[in-house]
């Protein structure tokens, strides 16, 4: 602990001098107390502070470094300028990653919000009974830990043994491949998210319950119909909701590993590398991860990385700027 | 005058209409939500099922939900197999601390943004929820580098390290259980606070003996979701525990699938084995879980 302490005190009175330099400038008005409340407040957050500085905001410059460098671990980073983002550009697997991450995105975030928010309205019907029953069913899958589920799924989408094409046997369908297919490898990955969208049902139920009675019964004193009040009271009232659940899975798609990779060593294929039947899995997660922990070229997986977060940054403005209008905030207006 | 009586009479016809109408469509829902937590279930039943199977039972056409005779003997090989013992003190090792640490980092932090007030705290505080944002990739490779040279690779302290500080690039951990502690800090009546303050408290005792003991649901709620995310944690042990006898139960998991012969049954034992704990810990704790979630949503 005592490192610690150490630096909260440095960082503590780093900002003293700042703080009293302004006081000086602008803010001649700050007064003992508030000059107090202001060291004591940060002295509080100085867990957070240390934290941002060493834990995220120097190794986020870093890598934005080493993605400008030759970078094998063993060696010193040395200096190559683009080369890492040309090399990217040039690289098939580059493509092929981002590709199927962009599937996941945009095919199975929308699937698993729509089904969730589906779900989430047949559970919000009024004088439901068991309502306690179907969401914790619902929310189940969200508690078995990832890599169980990843086992079971592979088990369960087995193309001769699982039980989906047991059944679908059963009524006469030769089912797929699945994770061994290409063509069906991430309908597998999409068909296991979308199971496991009970935390995102449970936010929006969060929301519909907020929703108050007397909009509804306005509505439906005006003549609007089951639809017309979906649409404008309900569909407005949770847009907040939506809108949060599109960008948190959203950014976890993005982001997506532990599934695919678990999936990608349990159907056994590729040696070394994982992605899957012929890189069928190979999210954009995985892609640096081989990169980084299977040939160590340090700087290429950096650069990757960057790439990783300028697209998030991307596509969460583009989502929350196609949203401006459309997302309803109470007590703005 | 007449209008408005017109339209009262219409209204109660409504109404009856309206209450016979509401009843068949909450029949009707009820009977698709049985179908659709039918579905849900299934997966976990099968896993339940193929695990007390024998290897032939698991793999019979057509499929049986409850086989005879029932088999548990894949419990102890499993067990055996994954070195249930080590993986799951590996697995204790890391969250306990992980738990503690974290409740005692993330209060504090709350304390500074809720409690005290200072110019700038709502500043500095987005900038807190915007370091969700940021894919913990982006921090990973400087990070195992430095940890690499401080030979704190196969260590436990490149994974408890972030608990310590609030903070965890690419983990919802940090920044989120700050921000959910604040929104419960700041329900707490300041009028006991400056109680407190007059009598010449100091501001960590106030946070120990008044706040945190306040406080209580949501710092069980923040326990609980860091013990299960710890629990689950597949990605830290993988990149920092490359020893075989560090990998916590998350990793022992895989070991049936690495391996050439695959035993459908035993996985399926392995999974409920590490599935079981959580699922019974949500089963006491539900409230708490559902509140936590609801209130991940409400940020948005």
């Amino acid at each position: 602990m005592e490192p610690v302490d150490a630096q909260k005190n440095r960082t503590a009175s780093g900002r003293t001098g700042r703080a009293e330099n302004s006081g000086r400038g602008k803010r001649r008005g700050m007064s003992r107390t508030e000059f107090r409340n202001l060291l004591l407040g940060l002295a509080f957050i100085s867990p957070w502070i240390i934290g941002f500085l060493g834990l995220t905001l120097y190794p986020a410059l870093a890598s934005l470094y080493y993605s400008f460098t030759d970078f094998k671990i063993l060696q010193a980073p040395r200096w190559i300028g683009l080369d890492n983002f040309t090399a990217m550009f040039a690289d098939p697997l580059f493509w092929k990653s981002l590709g199927n991450t962009f599937y996941l995105v945009l095919v199975g975030v929308p699937l698993s919000v729509l089904v969730a928010l589906g779900i989430s309205l047949l559970l919000n019907t009024k004088g439901l009974r068991g309502i306690g029953i179907f969401r914790t069913i619902f929310f189940l899958p969200v508690i078995i830990p990832v890599v169980a589920a990843s086992i079971l799924w592979i088990w369960l989408l087995n193309p001769p043994n699982g039980l989906v094409n047991q059944l679908l046997q059963l009524i006469g369908i030769h089912g797929p491949g699945w994770f061994y297919d290409p063509n069906w490898a991430k309908a597998g990955i999409i068909l296991m998210a979308v199971w496991a969208a009970g935390d995102v049902v449970i936010i929006y139920l969060g929301a519909l319950q907020g929703v108050p009675r007397a909009l509804y019964e306005a509505a439906e004193i005006d003549g609007a119909g089951p639809w017309l009040r979906f649409r404008h009271v309900t569909i407005p009232m949770i847009s907040p909701a939506i809108l949060f659940n599109l960008i948190t899975q959203g950014i976890a798609a993005f982001q997506y590993f532990t599934q695919a990779y678990v999936v990608s060593q349990g159907i056994g294929v590729n040696g070394a590398a994982v992605g899957g039947t012929q890189n069928s899995l190979l999210f954009f997660g995985l892609h640096l991860y081989n990169n980084a922990f299977r040939y160590f070229r340090m700087g290429y997986a950096s650069a990757l990385a960057w790439f990783l977060l300028v697209i998030t940054l991307l596509a969460t403005f583009v989502l929350l700027r196609a949203s401006r209008n459309r997302v309803y905030y109470e007590g703005q207006e | 005058m007449s209008t408005v009586a017109l339209n009262e009479g219409r209204m109660a016809v409504r109404t009856s209409t309206k209450t016979r109408r509401a009843k068949q469509t909450s029949t009707l829902v009820f009977i698709a939500l049985v179908v659709l937590s039918t579905v849900y279930m299934a997966p976990l039943l099968w896993m339940f099922s193929t695990s007390v199977k024998t290897a032939a039972q698991a793999i019979a056409s057509p499929p049986i939900l409850v086989p005879d005779p029932i088999v548990w003997g894949n419990y102890p090989d499993a067990l055996i197999r994954m070195n249930f013992p080590r993986a799951l003190m590996n697995t204790l090792i890391y969250a306990v601390p992980a738990v503690i640490f974290t409740l005692l980092s993330s209060s504090v932090v709350a304390y500074g943004f809720a409690i005290i007030k200072w110019p700038g705290r709502n500043v500095v505080f987005i900038l807190v929820l915007t370091t969700l944002m940021l894919p913990g990739q982006v921090t990973l490779i400087p990070l195992y580098v430095t940890y690499a040279k401080l030979g704190w690779i196969n260590t436990y302290l490149p994974l408890l390290l972030p608990s310590l500080f609030g903070a965890a690039a690419g983990s919802w951990s940090g920044p989120f259980f700050i921000f959910l502690l604040r929104q419960f800090f700041l329900g707490i009546p300041k009028d006991l606070i400056d109680a407190a303050r007059i009598d010449g408290a100091s501001e960590l005792r106030i946070l120990f003996r008044i706040v945190m003991p306040l406080s209580m649901p949501a710092l069980i709620t923040v326990g609980l979701l860091t013990f299960i995310d710890k629990w689950n944690d597949f990605y830290n042990p993988l990149i920092y525990l490359q020893d075989p006898k560090l990998q916590p139960l998350s990793r022992a998991v895989q070991v049936f699938q690495s391996s050439h012969k695959l035993d459908w049954p035993q996985s399926m034992a392995a999974a409920v084995v590490v599935s079981l704990p959580l699922v019974i810990l949500y089963f006491f704790a539900q409230r708490k879980f559902i509140e936590g979630i609801t209130l991940t949503g409400q940020k948005g």
